[in-house]
């Protein structure tokens, strides 16, 4: 199966939202580079607003990832709960 | 409707009622005559409604976080000049890859931007010509930052003052431009390939990711913000560059062959493209983050082929070329960089002999080919530095007519020997570097063979200034075709040993106690 990633700068909010898709995607390889990070996940990988919400104490709009996104690879579908990426294949 | 409601729509009901409602068609003039490029590139559409931006982005969610972008970027940018941040970064040498991305990278941006401000124009459906709109904005944007960024060295390094000049004249940058221009003057759905899959996806990845990345690591605070804050657009971009491939394909099964051809063709145009990034990576950076061959598995080998595993249910087969530019993985960056090194008399930046331990670094990284058939070479050219006879080739080198990169390139079976195609069209013989590029000559010959191929130009006499007497006695072709590029000979060329920013930024560091 084929890796989906996203990357963010690092910087304070990327900690708890790293931190929220870890714990949503236990098959996720989180890679630490210089200024940023990088997440790869095989087939699948979700972003969920509530448990980034839970971590930072405050209301969270996924389009705020757009302030700190880096880059992404696989099919994307937003919604207002939910951020993911896929493989069809 | 109150502020109330408008809160309590979704994100897709939002972007809905913008893509759609917002939208109509023309009836006092008919579509085809409002939308004439629509049609003869041979793309069959039956429903724009099915085309959808994935991030579902409204014009009141991309304003708002463009202008904290903006926002956070120019509070860095602002930091970094007040505090003479270009003296934190790890050598000297490392601001001519910076005199690279301004001359090379920067006005591809400006160019991207006039491209989709052009296709947003011509392409019917609601929802790709708002996608189009947002990328004409962020490209612009991008030049901007690049150019804000970057204009703090300028105040006080050479080479980074003309780049809008250089760009339609100085030899190498032809490599970028030709890219963009051929993007350009296609049909509105090849440059959404062109740029939307082939630049955004090939290209941006390996230049704004792992590159950037050495930047930071290299100490440069700036162009780590403009490099991340466009790169957090180019995700955008990437994704409408595979819906926009998507769509094509769901719309007809007519247009799978048309967009496979422009696959191939612009997967080989960008990876050639990449010569320039790759020995950047590889010879650039005095502090290395990961090899340009680490960087094309990650971003290339990797991404690219979960991206056309997935396209394969369309019919869509990966590009030939991708097997020819893993070999080429392994020498690109040696190869580009020896060329830049031999002709370092004629380019707005310094080029240097790797030290010692950076040729161990490159040994360690390309065990199958570095010391076999690059390290002597290195090795050489630095032991006659030494002796005084610094080489600088003299003679022009041959373009290839598609990529516009001199052949430097090797055969995939055999690194000792360059490559060379040719094509014969209307009496006239072409040369290409590589069986690729051969094949987007012989399917366009008409286009390609108006390439503007400065070694010819050159020869031509089309690359003096207007006072300048080619005829004179005792003319010297190579001063004349530098000061017509804008190019203080002496100063923003040869070698980094021995220029004037390798002695101004020991001084400056000196001064500020910084070493």
């Amino acid at each position: 199966m084929s890796n989906v990633f996203i990357a963010f700068q690092r910087n304070e909010e990327t900690r708890d939202i790293v931190d929220a898709i870890v714990e949503d995607n236990p098959a996720a390889h989180v890679d630490l580079q210089p200024a940023m990070v990088k997440i790869d996940a095989p087939g699948h990988l979700v972003i969920k607003r509530q448990s980034i919400e839970d971590r930072m104490g405050r209301t969270f709009d996924l389009q705020e990832l757009q302030v700190h996104l880096i880059t992404l690879s696989g099919h994307l579908d937003e919604n207002d709960d939910e951020f993911s990426l896929s493989w069809a294949n | 409707m109150s502020m109330t409601d408008h809160q309590r729509l979704g994100l897709k009901e939002r972007y809905a009622l913008m893509t759609r409602d917002l939208a109509w068609d023309t009836t006092y003039q008919p579509m085809d005559k409002v939308f004439p490029m629509v049609h003869y590139e041979g793309i069959k559409i039956h429903d724009w409604d099915q085309w959808s931006d994935p991030f579902r982005m409204t014009m009141e969610a991309y304003w708002k976080y463009q202008a904290e972008k903006e926002r956070k970027l120019y509070a860095i940018i602002d930091a970094f000049a007040q505090n003479n941040g270009h003296l934190g970064v790890t050598d000297a040498r490392y601001i001519n890859t910076l005199k690279l991305f301004l001359t090379g990278i920067s006005p591809l941006e400006y160019m991207a931007h006039r491209g989709f401000t052009h296709v947003g124009r011509q392409l019917p459906g609601a929802g790709p010509r708002v996608a189009c709109l947002m990328q004409a904005l962020d490209e612009i944007r991008h030049a901007q930052t690049q150019v804000h960024s970057m204009s703090n060295y300028n105040k006080y390094y050479n080479g980074f003052h003309d780049f809008a000049h250089m760009i339609e004249r100085v030899w190498y940058l032809s490599v970028p431009r030709s890219f963009f221009d051929d993007a350009y003057t296609a049909g509105p759905f090849e440059f959404m390939i062109a740029i939307g899959f082939s630049f955004e996806y090939v290209l941006t990845n390996l230049l704004f990711v792992p590159f950037i990345s050495g930047a930071a690591y290299n100490g440069d605070m700036g162009a780590m913000t403009f490099g991340f804050s466009a790169q957090s657009d180019e995700a955008r971009h990437m994704t409408l560059g595979l819906e926009s491939i998507k769509f094509m394909l769901e719309q007809d099964p007519d247009n799978l062959p048309i967009v496979q051809r422009w696959i191939d063709k612009w997967t080989w145009r960008g990876t050639r493209v990449l010569a320039i990034v790759a020995m950047m990576m590889d010879y650039m950076l005095p502090k290395k983050v990961m090899s340009w061959k680490e960087a094309w598995e990650i971003y290339f080998e990797q991404n690219g082929s979960a991206l056309f595993n997935d396209l394969a249910r369309y019919g869509i087969t990966p590009p030939k070329c991708i097997e020819w530019a893993a070999v080429d993985k392994e020498h690109i960056s040696h190869q580009a960089w020896a060329t830049l090194y031999q002709y370092g008399a004629a380019a707005p930046f310094h080029t240097w002999s790797p030290t010692p331990e950076e040729l161990d670094w490159l040994s360690e990284k390309y065990p199958n080919t570095f010391d076999k058939y690059y390290r002597p070479r290195y090795e050489y050219w630095a032991e006659q530095h030494k002796a005084g006879n610094r080489f600088y080739n003299t003679t022009l080198p041959m373009l290839c007519q598609v990529c516009q990169i001199p052949m430097l390139f090797t055969e995939p079976t055999d690194p000792t020997q360059i490559c060379y195609r040719e094509s014969d069209y209307k009496e006239d013989k072409y040369h290409f570097c590589s069986d690729f590029c051969k094949e987007i000559f012989d399917n366009e010959p008409e286009k390609y063979v108006q390439a503007w191929l400065p070694v010819h130009q050159i020869y031509q006499g089309n690359c003096f200034n207007p006072d300048v007497d080619p005829t004179a006695p005792g003319f010297e072709p190579l001063p004349a075709v530098l000061d017509y590029y804008h190019l203080a000979a002496g100063r923003d060329n040869l070698d980094f040993e021995g220029s004037e920013d390798q002695k101004n930024f020991a001084a400056w560091r000196n001064l500020a106690g910084r070493d």
